[in-house]
């Protein structure tokens, strides 16, 4: 398992190479990666700057992870999320599951990301044409989280 | 009790701080919200009943009727929007 909150970049390819690395027992692996859009809510986004609450963000993220690893049988979890400054097209997160077959790893990833919208400590603030702006929260993100009953 | 009180993102920039300590004799985490917004301005307007935030206790997000352990670490912030 590997959980990072960073700054700079993330590479997916040799975020799921380290993944495989020396092992033969992985049948599937999915991936999931988000990116900073230019656009949101009918304005344009010039930049958006991640803040978090630090003493918090890993153990959210952990917990999801072990949330996701008691429900399905997992071989190898890496979430990456960063925080500061990011421009439009930049990566912000990053989940990569591992298991034997597709199901568990489709469901885990997608799990992992629903969990992590509504769970974990972090906030975006975009700059616009008419200034800066916090996102609001969505009513669908809620909706996708409760699909897994989460308590 | 004593309670070392965060803020994050638009909350903290609402109240114009980020972090405080803070001497107080309420029970739970409602009772400490009702203590913040009794402050008025912002902390009224901002953790009104309807409003949309967040506690938490100890770096777990909790629900209002979650008791204060003494020095417990609380923060409060709006629904998150990370990924």
């Amino acid at each position: 398992m590997k959980i990072l909150v960073q700054t700079q970049a993330f590479d997916l390819g040799a975020e799921v190479g380290a993944m495989r690395q020396g092992r033969t027992d992985i049948g599937a692996i999915a991936s999931f990666v988000g990116l900073a859009r230019d656009m949101n809510e009918g304005s344009g986004v010039a930049a958006m700057t991640l803040e978090h609450y630090p003493a918090m963000t890993e153990k959210a993220l952990a917990k999801l992870v072990d949330e996701a690893c008691a429900r399905w049988s997992l071989q190898d979890v890496t979430v990456i999320h960063r925080v500061g400054r990011l421009l439009p097209g930049d990566p912000i997160v990053l989940v990569a599951v591992a298991s034997q077959h597709r199901g568990e790893a489709f469901a885990a990833c997608e799990f992992i990301m629903d969990y992590l919208k509504t769970q974990a400590p972090f906030w975006k603030k975009e700059e616009t044409p008419a200034g800066e702006r916090w996102v609001d929260a969505r009513a669908s993100d809620d909706a996708a989280a409760a699909r897994w009953n989460l308590s | 009790m004593t309670l070392r009180i965060l803020y994050f993102a638009r909350l903290r920039e609402r109240f114009g701080v980020n972090e405080e300590t803070l001497d107080f004799a309420g029970a739970t985490a409602a009772d400490l919200v009702a203590h913040l917004q009794a402050r008025g301005g912002a902390w009224a307007e901002e953790l009104a009943a309807g409003r949309a935030f967040r506690v938490a206790i100890n770096q777990d997000i909790v629900a209002l009727d979650a008791a204060l352990p003494d020095h417990a670490e609380v923060a409060i912030f709006p629904p998150v929007t990370g990924g």
